[in-house]
């Protein structure tokens, strides 16, 4: 049905088309019609954060979380600047983000008027896609193609750009119809290849798949396709930090995570394979360690569903464009039609020298009585919460990693944290767009001190809205992530990698009327979770760990996984000049 | 051929090719770059290879189909085998290509280039950058009594020879248009 209304009516009208039901925004001088509009109106909710920055972050935790794209409502000029970051965490890990911004009138623009900046050109580089509507009869088929062009193919955060003038105009609405642009990126894959990688599966020695967000992106039927692959092979599997949960980690064929912090097995396993089989994951430098000698015995399949990312880092052998689901679900097919073969002798003989690996126990830390390590606190935190309707999310440092080695994830969609920009400040609101999607969940950002401050101002957004998000700070009393590196590559010269003049957690939390929690024994720490766990309302959980803790295993940069560095290992000039140049 | 929708079997064929031989050598290739006619689609282009580190050596772009709204530009650039494929792929990801041509992968094709250039000279110099003009086919478009503009299309390579013949005759000024081309046959 296409009727007369003002461009502000359109852009509440084509969300509603598109079943969105949360916005999360922040008001201002040129979105003000539009804000009008939501005033007018029940069937989409408004978050008000406290910062644009927690917007974008908030509702890329409501799509991790649901699959469905995140909203985001901002004003012209510094509202749209602080959008910045999250817009370039959300295409860095492919989450899909629409992002409204309002902007001066037509007839302004280019006159550096009050609140004026060039949206879509400081965004071009950091959105998938990015629009100036000029028209407000173009206004609701640019919201459906933004939607369209967020969620088709690989995923990733749009922007469109409203002159109040746009929104205060009349023009036609047209409702959302199945999108004719060009943009119709492929899903399937080439039958061709993909035979061809059953062929390797069939004959492979020591496969193992590397399997990544892409995976999450493409739905729970893909998880599902991935699990099915993976058990009727009984090939050994790992992940990278965005693709947790595609596997259950309880799975018979789990390796754990790969990477710089990722587990032994895992990387030696990555480094000796015969058939490597990426899915849906982009040899990232954090997987790769030293390319030149990356995986140097194996065949290597990638699929996934940008072109540009295959060969991008390594050269494959059998490359796949398509979507993981459609292409999991050809390689089922074809693997079925063929008899089921497998080199049943060889992998088993792969996983017992995989077991030899995981022998090693890679994860294992000095416990203390005295002090709460914060490889225990996660121990604790895993074992306590496992079986509830959980979701995590983290902030950026050694906690993240500490958190993904030890927390535990069954299902997609369970795990939020900013791989690919490593951004501090994340965690928070994140969690909070989780728990506005999941009211009844148990969320949990498990922080460190220093991130946690970066976005601190959405404790208010979390009262307001009583949502009842945990935050489980590691609290380290410093930059630790940062601080490590510094021990490793810089002569343990602690160049401003405190965390000094640290607030009281418990007060700050009271004072935004949430409830603060401070441990500190090993002893108390289990009930201080319970209690966390049972109190209804957001939750400051300051938990005060050891300081000067190193997160292992590593790969230091600049080195091959089969060079990893394991707990206790002697640390000092372990990276080389070459290494230390790298980030 | 729009953008991201590789043709089936494309990853074995076609500009896009998945299963190159890296090596090191630099080359040098001619893109045709089919885009939607939108504001700031240039930018979007350009911005990639300066974002990505990518090298331009020349660029040209224009309206090729009003109704349409289609723009084509040429891009002419260098880099290892594997950079070239890497702006291939990355240059479909934009969300206004539409087709991304390496011309120099489905040649042959024919490159132009038209360039003014400006020589400055009494006398005998005069006389001597007339001749060659004549020779190269470049045509007098303006001139004074110590000054000549010539106009010279033809492949780049003729451009640089014209003017490096012209250089001691005068050259003051070059104005390039930049590499315009198209594939051979149907
Ligand atoms: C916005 C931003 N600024 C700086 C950094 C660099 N950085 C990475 S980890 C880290 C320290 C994080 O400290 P904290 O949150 O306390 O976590 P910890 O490592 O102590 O667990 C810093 C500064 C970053 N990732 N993001
Ligand atoms: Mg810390």
């Amino acid at each position: 049905m296409t009727r007369e209304m003002t461009g502000a009516k359109m852009v509440v009208q084509a969300l509603k088309d598109q079943g969105v039901d949360t916005v999360f925004g922040y008001p201002g001088g040129a979105v003000l019609p539009i804000y009008d509009e939501i005033f007018l109106q029940n069937d989409i909710r408004h978050i008000l954060v406290r910062h644009e920055q927690g917007a974008v972050h908030a509702a890329e935790g409501y799509a991790r979380s649901t699959g469905k794209p995140g909203v985001v409502l901002v004003t012209s000029g510094p509202g749209a600047t602080n959008a910045v970051t999250g817009l370039t965490d959300a295409l860095l890990d492919s989450i899909p983000i629409i992002v409204l911004t309002g902007q001066v009138p037509t007839f302004m623009i280019g006159s550096d008027a009050f609140q004026e900046a060039d949206t879509v050109g400081i965004t071009r580089p950091c959105t998938k896609h990015n629009w100036l509507v000029k028209d407000t009869d173009a206004l609701p088929g640019v919201i459906h193609e933004a939607f369209h062009v967020a969620t088709a193919g690989r995923p990733g955060p749009v922007l469109i750009d409203i002159p109040k003038d746009v929104q205060f105009a009349n023009g036609t609405y047209q409702p959302p119809k199945r999108s004719t642009s060009h943009y119709q990126p492929q899903v399937k894959g080439d039958l061709e290849e993909i035979t061809e990688l059953v062929a390797a599966m069939e004959t492979a020695k020591r496969p193992v798949f590397y399997t990544g967000g892409g995976v999450i992106n493409s739905g729970p039927a893909a998880s599902q396709l991935l699990r099915e692959l993976v058990d009727a092979t009984g090939f050994p599997i790992t992940s990278t930090l965005m693709g947790l949960g595609a596997y259950p980690a309880s799975g018979p064929n789990w390796l754990g995570m790969l990477g710089m912090h990722g587990l032994y097995e895992a990387n030696m396993a990555m480094h000796d394979c015969d058939l490597m089989i990426a899915i849906g994951s982009r040899f990232d430098d954090r997987i790769t360690g030293r390319t030149d000698a990356f995986s140097p015995k194996s065949k290597k399949a990638h699929i996934d569903i940008d072109p540009s990312s295959i060969n991008k880092i390594i050269r494959v052998d059998i490359p796949i464009v398509g979507d993981v689901g459609h292409v999991l679900e050809d390689i089922l097919k074809v693997w079925k039609a063929r008899g089921r073969k497998t080199n049943v002798e060889a992998v088993r003989g792969w996983q017992a020298q995989i077991e030899k690996w995981r022998k090693v126990n890679c994860l294992a830390y000095k416990p203390s009585e005295k002090t709460i390590k914060p490889q225990y606190a996660l121990q604790r935190l895993e074992a306590l919460t496992k079986d509830h309707d959980r979701y995590i999310t983290t902030e950026v440092g050694q906690h993240q990693m500490w958190a993904a080695q030890f927390l535990n994830f069954e299902d997609p969609n369970r795990w939020m944290t900013s791989g690919g920009l490593g951004t501090m400040g994340y965690g928070f609101p994140a969690s909070i767009g989780v728990q506005i999607a999941h009211p009844d969940a148990l969320v949990i950002n498990v922080a460190g001190e220093a991130s946690w401050l970066m976005n601190m101002q959405e404790l208010g957004t979390a009262a307001q809205f009583r949502l009842p998000v945990k935050q489980f700070i590691l609290n380290n009393e410093r930059l630790g992530m940062v601080r490590q590196w510094q021990e490793l590559l810089h002569g343990s010269r602690y160049s401003h990698s405190w965390s000094e003049a640290l607030p009281d957690f418990v007060k700050l939390a009271e004072a935004f009327g949430a409830k603060g929690i401070l441990c500190s024994d090993p002893a108390d720490l289990d009930d201080a979770i319970m209690e966390m766990i049972n109190h209804d309302g957001p939750v400051l959980f300051d938990c005060l760990v050891e300081k000067h803790e190193n997160c292992f295993p590593m790969i230091p940069s600049g080195k091959a996984h089969n060079e990893m560095l394991l707990g206790e290992a002697e640390t000092h000039g372990v990276i080389d000049a070459a290494g230390a140049t790298m980030v | 051929m729009s953008a991201l929708h590789i043709k089936k079997g494309a990853s074995k064929h076609s500009a896009y090719n998945l299963r190159p031989t890296f090596s090191d050598v630099m080359e040098r290739h001619t893109l045709a770059v089919v885009v939607e006619n939108e504001p700031g689609v240039l930018a979007r282009v350009i911005g990639l290879f300066s974002g990505r580190g990518y090298n331009i050596e020349s660029l040209t772009v224009a309206e090729v189909d009003h109704t349409g709204h289609r723009s084509r530009i040429t891009i002419v650039t260098t880099g290892t085998p594997q950079v070239i494929e890497q702006i291939k792929a990355q240059l479909g990801r934009i969300v206004s290509v539409h087709e991304v041509h390496d011309l120099t992968v489905e040649g042959p094709s024919v490159e132009r280039e038209l360039a003014i250039l400006k020589v400055v000279g009494q006398g005998d110099k005069r006389v001597e950058a007339l001749r060659l003009a004549d020779i190269f086919r470049a045509n007098v478009v303006d001139s004074t009594l110590n000054s000549f503009i010539f106009e010279i299309t033809g492949a780049p390579e003729k451009i640089e020879a014209f003017s490096d013949l012209m250089r001691p005759l005068g050259l003051t000024e070059v104005a390039r248009t930049g590499v315009a081309a198209l594939l051979r046959g149907d």
